[in-house]
C-alpha cells in the first residue's frame, strides 16, 4: 500500500466558538453537507479506499446518524480521543501509530478544496521527499461578517514561507509570532539556495504527506504536539542541519532497526530503504541535478527534503473562522453538480428563489417568500412573506411570517419570531428571537454560552 | 559434386572459378548475385520490346548465377542469408522466365535449358534441406512464392513508431485498458516528419489518471515512472539501475496467489508495469535488455522451488547483473582505456553531454595521474554538459565548456573525442544523444579519432540507418526560454504552421567511429553483431 489517509476531525473550532459551541466543527453544515464530508469526498474521488478518522465521541455519534457520511463509500476507521482539547494533531498521530503501516496523508476536516491531489503526491513520490504539503494563495473575504465591528481584520499573524526558484522546494517556514527581532535566515540555506522567494500571502491547507519514518520519529519525541505549529517548521529546519547531511554513506549500509535505536533524533528521519546503495548508484549515474551553479550533487546531498505545492487557481479554503465559513458556503456548492433544491423540499409556487440558493431536505417554504443567495438547511420551515438574502440558515430552523433576514447566520433549531428584522447577525443554537425584533450586526447567543471562555 | 549437370558453355569459366573458391567468403558472391538480379529486374522493366537477344542475356546471367548458387547450400552453413540468396536466384529465374513467355510465346533452346536447370537446382536444394537445416527449407519453399526474400522479413513494426496509424493506436488503447493502465495522450502539434512518434507533455503526468494510493501498479514503479517522466533519472545506466531497483521492491512484495506458479505469474505481473513505464517514457535499449534478462531468470525458476528461495534467487540475480554488467563493466572499460594508452599525457579530450561512463573513465584516468584536459560540449535544451562539467571540475580536471555550435572552432585543439552511447545497433550504428553524430562528423573531418565507450548490455538487435524512423520526442515546451522577461515562443500552439521539435536521440554511422571500448575489449563498430551473436549463444 502506498499511502494511508488520516483525517483530523477532533478540532474544536476555537476561532468560531459562536458556531461551534453546540455543533462540533466537523459537523457544521456547509451547503447542507457536513464539513467533514468535503475532505472525505476529495479522498474518495482520488481513489482512496480507507481513511482513518480521528475524532471525538460526539462527532462519532453525529457521524453515525448523518446521511451524507453514510453515503461515503470508503471504509472509515474512526478513532475517538478525549475531548479535553489538549491533544494536538501530532499527539493524535502518535496515538494511532500502531495503525500506520506506510506513508501517510494527513488532512484536516475543515479543508474544502478542489486541488488535483496528484500534484502534491507527485512531489512526494518523485523526489522521495520526507514531507510534501499544500498551500494556496489567500483570497480576501468579501462578505460582511456578522458581529464584526470596526476594522475588518485584527492583525493576523502572518506566515513567512520561503521557497526556492522552482517554487516547489520548501526552504523556510516561520510564523510572525515566533520571530521576535526579524526574519533571520541561516547562512547554510543561502549558500545552497542563493535565490529564495519569501511569500506571505499564503494559507496553509493543512494537507501533508509524511513519510512513515516521521510518525516513528514522533513516537520517540513526545515533545512535539502540533503538526502545523511544531513538526513542519522542525522538518523544514532540519533539511539544512549539518548532522543530517554529513551522515551520507555510513548509515546507508546500517540495518534499518539499528538506526532506530540510535540516540539522536536525526537518525530516524533519514530516509533509508533496504536498497539504498542501488538508489545512490542510480542517482550518481543520472545526469540530473535540481540546481545549477555550485559543486554539489542533486539535493545538495541532503536526505531530508520538504516540498510544497502552491495552488494559484481553484478553491482552497480552511473553515476555521466565521468569515471563512460564510465565504465557503457561497463557493462550495459550485464544486458539485448537484441540484440546488433537494427533491423532498416542499416549495410553494409563489416563492421567489434565486438560482444560487440551496434548499435542504424536507423544507417547507411558504408563499410570497424571497430567497436569494442563501443556504437553507434541512427540516427548516419558512413561513409567508419572508425575505432571506445572503444568509445561512442551518437545520431545523423556524422562521415565522414577515421576517427579513439579511447577511446573517442562523444556527440550528433557532426560532425567529414574526416580523423580525435581522441584519448581519449571528443567531446561536436554539435561540428564540422575539417577534418584531430589530437587530443589526449582533451575535445573539444564549447567556450560558457567554460564560464559556 | 553438384557441378556435373549444371555446366553450360559460357558459364564454364565461372563454374571453375567458383569451384576453386568454394569455402571462401560468400558475401562477395551474394553481393554479386544481388547486383546481377537488380540489373535483371531493371532490364526486364525497361526493355520489354527487345526480346530475343536480351532475353538470352538475361537467361545466361541467372543461369550462371544459379549454378554457383547451388554450391553454397552444399556447404554446411547455418546462416539463413546465403541460403536465402540462392533461393532468390531460382526465384529470379522463374521471374524472368515468366516474363519471357509473357512477352513471347515461343521459347528458344536456351530458354528451355534454363528452365530445366532451374528445376534441377530446386530439386537439389530441396534434397539439401532434407539433410540439413530448416532455414534452408524455408528458403526453398520461398521460390514457389513470388515475393522474394530480398524484401524485409520484418512484417510487424513496433507500436511506438506507428502513432499516426489509428488502428495501432486502438490496439494499444485496448491493451492498456486490459492491463488497467491509463493511456497518455499526445500533446501539441508534431512536425510532420516525426508525426509517427509519441510526444508527451511533462505537465500532464500519467499519475493524473491513476488513483492515488496506487493499487494496480506497485508504488515503487509509480515513483520510477514519475522520475522518468520528470527527467530526474536520466541516462541509460541510471535508468536501468533504477528499474532493477524497483523490480527488486516488486519481487520483495510479491506473493504467489493460489494455484499459480511464481515463474509464470510474476512475469505476467511485470507486464503491466512495463507498459506503464513505457507510457511514462519510452524504454531504452539497456532497459529492454535488463527486462529480457529478468524475464528469462524468472521463467527459469523450477516449479518445485519455494517462494522465499525463489525470491532470494531472483534478488541475487538482479544484484549480480548490475554488478557485472554495469559496475564491473565500467571498471573494466576504464582500465582498458587507461592502460592501452587511449588517454595519454598531454591529451585534449572532447566529451559531449553527460555520459556516466565517460565521466567515470576520465575521473579514473585523472586518479591515475594522467595529465589531460577536457573540453565539454553542450547543447540545448537539456544542457547536460553542465552536470558533466561539474563532476569533472569537482575532481580537479581542467575543463573548457562550449556549446555545440562552437565545435568546429574548438576541434583543432582536440586530440581525441570520447562519446557515450545509449545503444549500439546491430549494423554498427551508434545511437546516442542528439548532436553526437554531428560531433563525430566534424571530428572525422578534422581527422580526430572518435572513441565510443559502451557496455555490452547496451547492444541491441535493432538495425537503424537514420534518426527518423525510431526516435523519441521530448516535451516541446522545453525549448521555450524566457530571457529578460520575454518569452518569444509563448503561444506556439496557436500558430498553425509552427511546430517545435525536441529530439532526444540520433544515430552515428560506423564510418565516423574509430573504436568502441567495451568490457570485452576494443572492437570496431562493425563487430557489434559478432558480440550479439556470442551473447545469444552464451544464453
Amino acid at each position: 500500500m502506498e499511502l494511508q489517509a488520516v483525517l483530523m476531525a477532533a478540532g474544536g473550532g476555537s476561532r468560531m466558538t459562536d458556531l461551534t459551541y453546540n455543533t462540533p466543527k466537523a459537523m457544521l453544515p456547509v451547503g447542507n453537507k457536513p464539513l467533514m464530508w468535503y475532505p472525505l469526498n476529495l479522498l474518495e474521488k482520488v481513489g482512496f479506499e480507507e481513511v482513518i478518522v480521528i475524532t471525538t465521541k460526539e462527532v462519532q455519534k453525529a457521524m453515525s446518524t448523518d446521511l451524507k457520511i453514510k453515503d461515503v463509500k470508503m471504509k472509515l476507521d474512526v478513532v475517538s480521543i478525549q475531548e479535553d482539547g489538549d491533544m494536538g494533531t501530532a499527539d493524535a498521530l502518535r496515538h494511532i501509530q500502531p495503525k500506520i503501516k506506510t506513508d501517510i496523508l494527513v488532512l484536516s476536516c475543515d479543508l474544502i478544496t478542489d486541488v488535483a491531489l496528484h500534484e502534491v503526491v507527485d512531489l512526494f513520490r518523485a523526489h522521495n521527499a520526507t514531507m510534501a504539503m499544500l498551500m494556496s494563495k489567500a483570497h480576501e473575504f468579501t462578505e460582511t461578517v456578522p458581529g464584526q465591528k470596526g476594522k475588518k481584520k485584527t492583525a493576523e499573524q502572518r506566515d513567512f514561507v520561503g521557497v526556492d526558484k522552482s517554487g516547489k522546494r520548501l526552504l523556510f517556514m516561520a510564523n510572525e509570532a515566533d520571530l521576535e527581532d526579524g526574519l533571520s535566515i541561516r547562512k547554510s540555506i543561502m549558500r545552497k539556495h542563493p535565490r529564495m522567494l519569501i511569500k506571505t500571502g499564503l494559507v496553509d491547507a493543512h494537507l501533508y504527506c509524511l513519510k512513515k519514518a516521521v510518525v516513528d520519529f514522533l513516537t520517540e519525541n513526545k515533545s512535539i504536539s502540533s503538526i502545523r505549529g511544531e513538526l513542519v517548521p522542525y522538518l523544514v529546519r532540519k533539511q539544512f542541519s549539518k548532522t543530517v547531511n554529513s551522515q551520507k554513506l555510513k548509515d546507508d549500509t546500517d540495518d534499518q532497526t539499528q538506526e532506530k535505536n540510535d540516540g539522536p533524533a536525526n537518525h530516524e528521519l533519514l530516509i533509508s530503504s533496504r536498497d539504498e546503495p542501488l538508489l545512490q548508484l542510480a542517482q550518481e549515474r543520472s545526469c540530473w541535478n535540481d540546481h545549477r551553479g555550485d559543486m554539489s550533487e542533486a539535493y545538495h546531498g541532503g536526505k531530508l527534503r520538504c516540498y510544497v505545492h502552491i495552488m494559484d487557481q481553484g478553491l482552497c479554503c480552511r473553515v476555521n473562522t466565521l468569515a471563512a465559513y460564510i465565504e465557503v458556503n457561497r463557493l462550495a456548492p459550485k464544486l458539485f453538480e448537484e441540484p440546488s433544491v433537494h427533491p423532498s423540499a416542499d416549495i410553494s409556487e409563489r416563492c421567489q428563489m434565486g438560482s444560487d440558493s440551496i434548499i435542504g431536505a424536507v423544507c417547507h417554504i411558504a408563499d410570497k417568500t424571497s430567497i436569494k443567495r442563501s443556504t437553507i438547511g434541512n427540516f427548516t420551515t419558512v413561513k409567508e412573506k419572508v425575505k432571506v438574502t445572503n444568509s445561512i440558515i442551518m437545520h431545523g430552523v423556524t422562521i415565522e411570517e414577515g421576517c427579513n433576514i439579511q447577511g446573517s447566520v442562523i444556527c440550528s433549531n433557532a426560532v425567529i419570531g414574526r416580523g423580525a428584522d435581522l441584519k448581519y447577525c449571528l443567531v446561536g443554537n436554539g435561540q428564540h428571537i422575539e417577534p418584531e425584533a430589530e437587530r443589526t450586526n449582533e451575535i445573539i447567543v444564549g447567556t450560558d454560552q457567554l460564560m464559556e471562555i | 559434386m553438384a557441378d556435373s549437370g549444371v555446366i553450360d558453355g559460357p558459364g564454364r569459366k565461372d563454374e571453375i572459378e567458383r569451384a576453386k573458391s568454394e569455402g571462401k567468403d560468400l558475401t562477395k558472391e551474394e553481393k554479386q548475385r544481388l547486383r546481377k538480379e537488380k540489373k535483371q529486374q531493371k532490364k526486364i522493366k525497361e526493355k520489354k520490346d527487345d526480346k530475343a537477344s536480351q532475353e538470352n542475356e538475361k537467361e545466361k546471367k541467372p543461369v550462371t548465377s544459379a549454378a554457383p548458387a547451388s554450391q553454397p547450400p552444399t556447404q554446411p552453413t547455418v546462416q539463413k542469408a546465403p541460403s536465402a540468396v540462392p533461393a532468390t536466384a531460382p526465384v529470379s529465374v522463374p521471374a524472368s522466365e515468366a516474363s519471357v513467355p509473357a512477352d513471347k510465346p515461343t521459347k528458344t533452346k536456351a530458354e528451355l535449358k534454363a528452365e530445366r536447370r532451374a528445376r534441377q537446382e530446386a530439386e537439389r536444394a530441396s534434397k539439401q534441406t532434407k539433410k540439413g537445416e530448416t532455414g534452408q527449407q524455408a528458403a526453398t519453399s520461398k521460390p514457389k512464392a513470388p515475393p522474394s526474400d530480398l524484401q524485409p522479413v520484418v512484417k510487424r513494426l513496433p507500436e511506438h513508431i506507428q502513432v499516426d496509424n489509428p488502428d495501432v493506436l486502438k490496439k494499444l488503447a485496448k491493451k492498456l485498458e486490459r492491463q488497467q493502465i491509463p493511456l497518455r495522450s499526445d500533446y501539441g502539434y508534431k512536425v510532420s516528419l516525426f508525426s509517427h512518434l509519441h510526444q508527451y507533455s511533462r505537465k500532464a503526468p500519467l499519475t493524473q489518471q491513476l488513483s492515488i494510493p496506487s493499487t494496480v501498479i506497485h508504488p515503487a514503479i509509480v515513483r520510477l515512472g514519475l522520475q522518468y517522466s520528470h527527467g530526474i533519472v536520466a541516462g541509460s545506466n541510471a535508468r536501468s539501475v533504477a528499474l532493477l531497483h524497483a523490480f527488486k521492491q516488486v519481487i520483495r512484495d510479491y506473493t504467489t496467489p493460489q494455484n499459480e506458479e511464481l515463474s509464470r505469474d510474476l512475469v505476467n505481473k511485470l507486464k503491466p508495469y512495463i507498459s506503464f513505464l513505457n507510457q511514462c517514457r519510452p524504454l531504452s535499449a539497456s532497459m529492454g535488455n535488463a527486462i529480457k534478462y529478468i524475464k528469462k531468470e524468472i521463467s527459469n525458476i523450477p516449479s518445485n522451488c519455494k517462494e522465499d528461495e525463489a525470491k532470494n534467487k531472483l534478488l541475487n540475480c538482479i544484484e549480480s547483473y548490475i554488478n557485472e554488467k554495469i559496475i564491473l563493466a565500467g571498471v573494466a572499460i576504464a582500465k582498458c582505456a587507461i592502460e592501452k594508452q587511449k588517454i595519454s599525457d598531454g591529451d585534449v579530450i572532447l566529451v559531449y553531454g553527460c555520459s556516466s561512463l565517460v565521466n567515470h573513465i576520465l575521473c579514473k584516468a585523472f586518479e591515475k595521474s594522467r595529465k589531460f584536459r577536457v573540453i565539454v560540449v553542450d547543447s540545448r535544451p537539456r544542457l547536460e554538459g553542465k552536470e558533466a562539467l561539474r563532476r569533472l571540475v569537482q575532481k580537479g580536471i581542467s575543463c573548457t565548456y562550449v556549446l555545440i555550435s562552437a565545435v568546429s572552432y574548438i576541434l583543432p585543439e582536440v586530440s581525441k573525442v570520447f562519446l557515450g552511447a545509449h545503444a549500439l545497433l546491430a549494423n554498427g550504428y551508434v545511437m546516442s544523444r542528439v548532436g553526437t553524430s554531428q560531433i563525430a562528423l566534424v571530428a572525422k573531418a578534422f581527422n580526430v579519432p572518435v572513441l565510443v565507450c559502451c557496455e555490452t548490455y547496451k547492444f541491441c538487435d535493432r538495425v537503424q540507418t537514420d534518426s527518423f524512423v525510431s526516435n523519441e520526442l521530448d516535451d516541446p515546451d522545453d525549448l521555450i526560454v524566457t530571457r529578460k522577461g520575454t518569452t518569444p515562443l509563448e503561444g506556439w500552439e496557436n500558430e498553425s504552421s509552427l511546430g517545435l521539435l525536441n529530439l532526444v536521440y540520433d544515430v552515428t554511422p560506423p564510418d565516423f567511429v574509430d573504436l568502441v571500448i567495451t568490457e570485452l575489449g576494443m572492437i570496431p563498430c562493425t563487430s557489434v553483431p559478432v558480440v550479439l551473436r556470442v551473447k545469444n549463444v552464451d544464453q
